[in-house]
């Protein structure tokens, strides 16, 4: 198999016969780069979804209000309700020992910053110090807000890492002081989220000055909540929806909300979305691990329609060879080594385009949902060898029955 | 160098079975040249390629230089053919994708030489065969008669007991035939020993004997007076 003679020889044949060895190669080439692809995307949708949970904590559920949509114990619908502190802190209270961050926001529509010469419209919201874990964001330089500026309702903000860019120009921004709607608040920290640029650029205040300045007395827009940690995925998840079933009930109750009205009190569950993303990814990267294993097939049932083609094209080749002495295992040896060569070859070069294709577009696809598509090295030549093992069994067969054949037979084939 | 004796042959075609060869008995010795004759459908490629070992007998026996040839499997019928037969085919059977030399040197492939010494020795026959020239050129370059000549060079390569030719000149004109045969004729001289089948009276009578076969038997098996194809040429 490894002689040098042979090698010459197969080259030589693969060199002479460039059309057969191209459609041989073709095929192989495309099934392994369309499955590399197929599993890089696959690859590349996790990593999007999985990016997209990051920005805030796996675990939070979110509180919205909004307008009725229905009528309710002699109410009209379509009136907008506010959730207040005391929902809040009745909340709070009552689940105390269930819950590991909590907060409370109040939205200020259209902030405007101004610092010197520069300015520009942020979301502006008043929170507590936990809201820095619900949003998972981590502080790059001073510190987030406290209780004692919750207390004293001080005049103080924590801005996004592209907030300080735009108006600081790279500077940095702690202690300085930045108008809001032409209101002097003291910057003391600058963050970074996992969520990129646009969660980044927001801007928070204690909830109490939002409250205090902005003329939102007691009033919030919306809660968030995390729970402590559970021993297991399902556990979690249980007493998560538990969690959220009893405070959408207890809110609906207290503000004469249907309890079939969706809209007016929504509560958002990250679990229970995430796990159902994954679910999601799960089924669509099993389908792209299908599809690929159809392409792979394909090419292995194309290996072997060819390698027939070419034996029964060489059929009279053959038969000269064994009137000019070739040996039966000499034949087969003939046929197999080169099927495997050009399947290794062209196997291998599909895995190199469609890596190389994934390196290079990867890091740069900016789409959502899907980031960095990559795919396991070790699953991918793993796969050609299948496919090259595969192939040769395809070869093997043809190959086998071409040395089988009488020369005389073979000779007679025009 | 080749006896035969009693041989037979049919072909079986569903259900039909046509016997070819109805007990032929012959031998030939070292250095002899010898022409198969008959009509059309008589059996003499039948003959030759059982004498070949391209194909095998239903029943009788062969002895090939003292090689009794009986059962063998592919594997030895390979050899057998590399070290002791050459063929030279009506239609040339060169392979098509390879060059002259390459072609020439085939037969010193399947007997394990090496590349170099492979190349110097085909290029030797083909000089032999007066085509050192074409050595680098593909077979649908030459003419007929080159091609048949590239193939008596491929035959003769692995240096064989016997040279087996099953109507070498039935795709040349008169001319080409004869310088084929005059080729013919000077590797016979050197000793070789040829088996030619044709049905051209005038071929037949360029070698030594000329055997009759008519519906599957020898009707006729005479010495004759060889006429030089250089004459003619
Ligand atoms: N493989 C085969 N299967 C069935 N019949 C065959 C086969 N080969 C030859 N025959 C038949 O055997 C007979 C002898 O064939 P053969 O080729 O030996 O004739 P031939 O003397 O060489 O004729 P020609 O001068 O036309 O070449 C013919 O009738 C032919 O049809
Ligand atoms: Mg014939």
């Amino acid at each position: 198999m490894f002689s040098l003679e042979r090698w010459q020889e197969i080259l030589e044949t693969i060199s002479k016969n460039k059309l057969r060895t191209f459609l041989t190669g073709l095929s192989v080439a495309s099934g392994i780069f369309i499955l590399v692809i197929l599993l890089g995307f696959g690859q590349g949708m996790q990593n999007g979804i999985s990016a997209e949970f990051q920005r805030d904590a796996a675990n939070r559920i979110s509180v919205y209000s909004g307008v009725t949509s229905m009528g309710y114990k002699g109410l009209n619908p379509g009136r907008f309700i506010e959730m207040t502190n005391d929902d809040y802190n009745y909340l709070i209270t009552k689940y105390e020992d269930d819950i590991e961050f909590k907060s409370s926001v109040y939205r200020i529509w259209s902030g405007t910053l101004n610092y010197g010469n520069e300015s520009g419209s942020y979301r502006v919201e008043g929170v507590y110090p936990d809201y820095q874990f619900l949003e998972n964001e981590n502080l790059v330089a001073g510190r987030y807000i406290n209780y004692d500026d919750q207390r004293l309702k001080s005049k103080i903000m924590v801005i996004g890492n592209k907030v300080q860019q735009d108006l600081f120009a790279g500077k940095s921004a702690v202690g300085e002081y930045v108008q809001i709607n032409g209101i002097n608040f003291k910057v003391v920290g600058v963050y970074s989220d996992p969520g990129g640029e646009r969660e980044e650029t927001r801007v928070f205040v204690p909830l109490s000055t939002s409250q205090r300045v902005f003329g939102g007395a007691d009033k919030v827009r919306n809660l968030g909540f995390t729970l402590k940690p559970q021993e297991n995925f399902e556990d979690a998840l249980a007493q998560s929806l538990q969690f959220s079933a009893e405070i959408e009930e207890f809110l609906k109750e207290r503000h004469l909300v249907a309890p079939e009205d969706t809209s007016a009190i929504n509560v958002n569950n990250t679990l229970e979305s995430a796990k159902r993303f994954y679910d999601l990814i799960g089924m669509i990267k099993t389908f792209f691990w299908v599809v690929g294993i159809c392409t792979i097939i394909a090419g292995v049932v194309g290996v072997s329609n060819i390698m027939l083609i070419i034996v029964k094209e060489r059929t009279k080749e053959i038969g000269i060879r064994k009137a000019l002495g070739a040996q039966p295992l000499s034949i087969i040896g003939m046929v197999l080594h080169e099927s495997i060569f050009v399947t290794a070859i062209a196997g291998f070069t599909g895995l190199i385009l469609s890596m190389a294709l994934l390196e290079v577009l990867g890091p740069n696809m900016q789409m959502d949902y899907i980031k960095n598509p990559s795919v396991n090295f070790n699953v991918a030549i793993t796969t050609v060898f299948i496919l090259v093992f595969a192939g040769a069994l395809a070869g093997f067969v043809p190959a086998w029955r071409a040395a089988r054949i009488k020369p005389i037979t073979a000779l007679r084939e025009e | 160098m080749i006896t035969i004796k009693d041989l037979h042959k049919s072909y079986t075609m569903g259900t039909n079975s046509l016997h070819v060869l109805k007990g032929i008995n012959f031998s030939v010795q070292e250095g002899e040249l010898v022409s198969i004759m008959g009509s059309s459908g008589s059996g003499k490629s039948t003959l030759l390629n059982i004498l070949g070992m391209l194909d095998e007998a239903d029943q009788g026996s062969y002895t090939l230089d003292g090689v009794p040839i009986k059962n063998l499997n592919e594997k030895i019928a390979a050899q057998y053919r590399n070290k002791f037969l050459g063929f030279i085919f009506q239609s040339f059977n060169l392979i098509n994708y390879k060059s002259a030399l390459d072609n020439v040197g085939m037969p010193l492939y399947y007997q394990g030489m090496k590349r170099k010494e492979r190349t110097e020795k085909a290029m030797a026959y083909l000089e032999k065969v007066g085509l050192a020239n074409w050595a680098h050129h593909m077979p649908n370059e030459l003419s007929g008669g080159q091609k048949q000549r590239v193939a008596i060079a491929r035959a003769l390569a692995s240096d064989p007991k016997v040279l087996l030719a099953d109507e070498p000149t039935g795709a040349l004109d008169t001319k080409t035939s004869y310088e084929v045969m005059d080729l013919i004729q000077g590797i016979n001289d050197e000793g070789k020993t040829i088996l030619i089948v044709t049905h051209e009276d005038d071929i037949a009578h360029m070698t030594k004997r000329i055997v009759n076969l008519k519906d599957g038997l020898i009707i006729d098996d005479a010495p004759v007076n060889q006429i030089r194809a250089a004459s003619h040429v």
